[in-house]
Parts: C-alpha cells; sequence; structure tokens
C-alpha cells in the first residue's frame, strides 16, 4: 500500500489523499497582460521533475504541500503551507 | 498449413518479408522530421507521402514503433463524442477506419460490435440524450435505449449492478467497434516506408533547434539532422518535447490502466461502459476481456501499475456480471496520458514556425488515428490547418475557446 504523510496526521494510506495539483503564484492581475492571465489560467509545467504540489487529507480536511518527484513517485518532504521547517520525512 | 507458411518454416534464412526497411543512420537532412512512431506519428508519415506526395520525411521512435499508447490502448474506436465539432471528427476518423485493413492490405480485425454507455442516474440519462441528439444531428448512429434493449444485446448482464446501482438507460452507438492497435501501426508504417519514407526504431529526438522562432533542426542520438518541419506526435511525452522549444500547454500526465483476463468462449459480442461504475469492457478475438477504468488520480509520468486498480475495477465488474467471480486476470499494464482540461486534442499550428503538434490525446486517441494523420499532413503541407480540427488550436486556450468533451470522453476512451 502507498503512503502518504499528512503534517497533521501522520502517515496514512494514499487512499485518504487527493491531489490538489501544482503549487502556484497567480500573477497579479492589476498589472499583467491578458495572454499571461489566460497561460495561468490554462498551462501547467507538465515535464516531469521535482514538484511542489498541493494535497488534501480528506478524513480530516487538511490542506498541505507535498514535495514530490513527478518521475519517480518518491515524496521528499510534507508540510503545512508556509511552515517549511516543521518538514517530516515524508513516503519512506 | 497453407504452402506460403509451409516455405517460411523450411527455410533456412527465414525470408519472412520485413514490414519496413532498416536503414543504418539518418540522412543529414529531411523536409520533415516526424517524432514520435506511434500510430498517430506513422499515419502522418503515410498520408503525407500519399496525399501530398511529400516523401522526404523521416519518423523517428525512441523505442519501437506501436511501443507507446498505441499498443497500450484498449482499442475502442466511435464517434458518439458530446460537441459537434468532436462528432464531425471523431466520424471522419470512423470511416477511414471502416476501410483501412483493405487500404493498408493488413488484417486489423476491425470488428463493428455497437457500443453502450450505461446510464445509472438521471444526470447520466439526461448527458446520453444530450449526446444523442448532438449525434444525431450531425448525422452519427446513437440513440437512448432502455433496459430491454440492453438486456437483448448483453443477457449476461445484471441490470441491477448488485441492487448497488440499478441501470436506467444508455446510450447506444451503432459503429462501435474496436481493433487491433499494433496492426494499426505496423500498417502505416507499411504504407509510410512502401511510399518512401524512412522509419529509425531506437532514436531518440533530444533537443529541438530553434533560430528566430524558426524550426531547423533536431538533435538525436544518431546525430543532428536538419529540417525545417517538425511534428510532435509523442503523447505521453509531450511536456517533454514542448519544453525543448519552451512552448507552454495546459498538458498534464496522468497514467491509464488497463487489464485482460484468461480467454474465454465468446460471449460479450458489444462494448459496454459504465460512466457511475467507472468501468468498460469489450471481449477481443482472442477472447479476452480487455477492460479499463478512469484515470490515474494524480500526476506521474510512468507506466507502473498499481492493485488498486485492478481492485476497484474488478469489483465493479462483478457488480455487472457477478458470474466471472471465478475468471482470472491474467495482465496489467499502463500507459502516459497527455491530459487536456477540455478532454480534447491539441492539434495544429504552434508560435513556432515549423513546429507542430498533435498532442492531448489522453485516454481518447486510438480512434483518432487515421484522421489526426491525414489532418496533420494537411497542416504540415500547407502550414495551415484545416477546418475540421480548428477546435482543437493550442490557441482556443489564451481564446478561452475550449472544446469541452469530458462528459463523453472521462471513462468511456
Ligand atoms: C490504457 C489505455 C487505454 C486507452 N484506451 C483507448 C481506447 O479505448 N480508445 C481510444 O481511442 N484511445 C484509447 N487510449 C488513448 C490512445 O492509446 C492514445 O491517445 C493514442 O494511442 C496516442 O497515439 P500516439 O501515436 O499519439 O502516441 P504513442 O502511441 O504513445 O506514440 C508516441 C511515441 O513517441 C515516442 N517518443 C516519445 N518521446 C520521444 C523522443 N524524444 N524521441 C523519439 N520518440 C519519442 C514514444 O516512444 C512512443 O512510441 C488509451 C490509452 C491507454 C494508456
Amino acid at each position: 500500500m502507498k503512503l502518504l504523510t499528512c503534517p497533521m496526521n501522520g502517515t496514512r494510506p494514499l487512499s485518504e489523499f487527493v491531489f490538489g495539483g501544482e503549487y502556484r503564484q497567480a500573477p497579479d492581475q492589476d498589472t499583467c497582460t491578458d495572454a499571461q492571465w489566460a497561460a495561468f489560467v490554462h498551462n501547467r509545467s507538465g515535464a516531469p521533475g521535482d514538484k511542489k504540489e498541493w494535497w488534501y487529507h480528506s478524513p480530516s480536511g487538511t490542506w498541505f504541500i507535498a514535495e514530490r518527484n513527478t518521475l519517480t513517485d518518491k515524496v521528499t518532504s510534507t508540510y503545512l503551507l508556509g511552515q517549511k521547517d516543521t518538514t517530516q520525512e515524508a513516503g519512506k | 498449413m497453407p504452402l506460403r507458411l509451409l516455405k517460411f518454416a523450411l527455410s533456412k534464412e527465414h525470408p519472412a518479408p520485413r514490414f519496413f526497411k532498416s536503414h543504418e543512420t539518418p540522412k543529414k537532412s529531411y523536409d520533415v522530421v516526424i517524432i514520435g512512431g506511434g500510430g498517430h506519428g506513422l499515419a502522418a508519415a503515410y498520408y503525407l507521402a500519399k496525399d501530398h506526395g511529400i516523401t522526404n520525411v523521416c519518423v523517428l521512435e525512441k523505442g519501437y514503433i506501436g511501443g507507446g499508447n498505441t499498443g497500450r490502448n484498449t482499442t475502442i474506436v466511435r464517434s458518439n463524442y458530446l460537441t459537434p465539432e468532436g462528432v464531425n471528427f471523431y466520424d471522419a476518423s470512423v470511416k477511414i477506419y471502416e476501410g483501412l485493413s483493405e487500404e493498408l492490405d493488413l488484417n486489423l480485425f476491425y470488428s463493428t460490435r455497437g457500443h453502450f454507455t450505461l446510464a445509472h442516474t438521471e444526470s447520466a440519462m439526461r448527458t446520453m440524450r444530450w449526446r444523442a441528439e448532438v449525434n444525431k444531428h450531425v448525422g452519427v448512429e446513437s440513440r437512448v435505449v432502455g433496459p430491454d434493449e440492453i438486456a437483448k444485446a448483453c443477457p449476461q448482464l445484471d441490470l441491477s449492478c448488485s441492487g448497488q446501482a440499478p441501470i436506467l438507460g444508455a446510450l447506444f452507438h451503432a459503429p462501435g467497434s474496436v481493433a487491433r492497435h499494433d496492426g494499426v501501426a505496423w500498417g502505416y508504417a507499411r504504407g509510410a516506408d512502401r511510399l518512401g519514407a524512412e522509419i529509425y526504431q531506437n532514436t531518440e529526438v533530444l533537443g529541438i533547434d530553434v533560430k528566430n522562432g524558426k524550426v531547423c533542426g533536431v538533435k538525436t542520438n544518431k546525430g543532428y539532422i536538419e529540417t525545417k518541419q517538425v511534428l510532435s506526435a509523442v503523447a505521453g511525452f509531450t511536456p517533454r518535447i514542448t519544453e525543448m522549444v519552451d512552448l507552454e500547454t495546459p498538458i498534464v500526465i496522468h497514467p491509464l490502466q488497463a487489464c485482460v483476463t484468461e480467454p474465454m468462449k465468446p460471449w460479450l459480442n458489444t462494448i459496454l461502459v459504465s460512466g457511475s461504475l467507472h468501468v468498460y469492457v469489450s471481449q477481443s478475438s482472442r477472447g479476452e476481456l480487455v477492460m479499463g477504468s478512469s484515470l490515474d488520480p494524480y500526476e506521474v509520468h510512468s507506466t507502473r501499475s498499481t492493485l488498486d486498480f485492478v481492485e476497484g475495477l474488478t469489483s465493479h465488474m462483478l457488480d455487472m456480471f457477478p458470474f466471472l467471480s471465478n475468471v482470472k486476470v491474467v495482465r496489467q499494464w499502463a500507459g502516459m496520458a497527455d491530459m487536456t482540461p477540455d478532454f480534447a486534442p491539441i492539434m495544429g499550428k504552434t508560435p513556432i514556425e515549423g513546429f507542430y503538434l498533435d498532442a492531448g490525446w489522453g485516454t481518447w486517441g486510438f480512434k483518432a488515428t487515421p484522421i489526426s494523420g491525414k489532418t496533420m499532413a494537411q497542416t504540415i503541407a500547407n502550414d495551415s490547418a484545416p477546418d475540421l480540427i480548428h477546435s482543437f488550436r493550442l490557441s482556443r486556450f489564451e481564446d478561452y475557446e475550449l472544446t469541452g468533451e469530458k462528459g463523453a470522453a472521462s471513462v468511456g476512451h
């Protein structure tokens, strides 16, 4: 069984989690062009590599960040947004 | 045993005819370089030669031809989509498929079975009615049927689905078919080769040279090739290729899995799909049940298989067909699906001159192999995309003109 570590609830089966997509920063809507905004809405960094992603632990309603390699599917750390210093080693 | 076969058996050299010539190393330059020896890339090479007389073309395949999603899919061919643009496009493909064995002089085991998309809820019935009306409007044979007609076509189906999800009706699509997927790749490869295109296996594109916004060559593990026109037809590898030319797209990669049972005597004539139970199934000409489910829930660039998938799929199969409980699953595998937000492909020109994209085929691109080859060949030959694929252009996202096919593509590939 594949496991993932929720920063609030510890290591749980992957079936308790929902993938929320890549963590992305929106461009400033007041200054960006229409093309930049459309690119933000639709485009994704689809190539494989180390990514920062949103994940959701559904039984407890916790959204958090996972750092994961999308080629090897190895998770290197999970933490609540903005709290990287309390990083736990995940996916061992 | 036919005499022809016997001659091969007795011959010391086994002089079985090769499907296509093997060339040592690619030439210094080509008019068109096609990346990806799946059905789409090979079909494009074939139609470039046949329809446009463009034969100074090479197809570069990093593995073996048909080894990507072309050889991994569950071979369903249909045109009962949701948007008129989609229905027209896929219908054109079905029409080519119907005569393709003859055209390529290869038995593709193209078998028209009829296709039922089962509805277990009122909202699913609503989508079926919608699709039926759009299909009829465009001239495609689809209609909504009740449980009686489903039972007649497949008496083995438990219409109550173990009491879990009773079937209210279905969208019936008469032209729904299955075919031999690797045969399609091999048939197009032989056709393209005979007309003069060159096919290179074990040849990987490592980079694409772009100067002043124009393509001027590709780097491969077998050297540099000059060209002004490059077609990327690499399905699950698309983001790696578009990254080489700094092109952003909405494509993300999720694995899609499938499996087959041991062979049985023929009992399932039709193709059945259930969106609610995340199952689709048909019986192959070898007697195996070919089964698939929905997309894996998160991004991974890998063809690994999971136990979760077979467990989930087989439990729903048993809701539909309790008598299969003793039948064994003998093989499972996965492909990498290049998913788009609107479940429609991305085809045509790009902002880079001479770089053409045939991608975003996700879980639904096998059925489009002939028509995508034909329309991409047209796009390359004229440097302009035909109307048939206008709604699939990359710039539709910037224009907020998406081609929403999710209701017709999400489980029933
Ligand atoms: C499990 C599964 C079930 C499916 N079921 C259906 C179905 O029932 N009906 C349907 O219509 N569709 C289905 N699909 C989708 C369909 O298989 C694909 O959309 C279609 O086969 C894509 O064909 P292609 O030729 O574009 O890509 P592929 O067949 O994937 O070919 C791309 C090729 O490009 C090569 N390549 C990649 N990178 C490079 C490089 N850098 N250099 C050289 N070569 C490279 C790869 O090795 C590969 O062979 C299914 C897919 C899967 C995975």
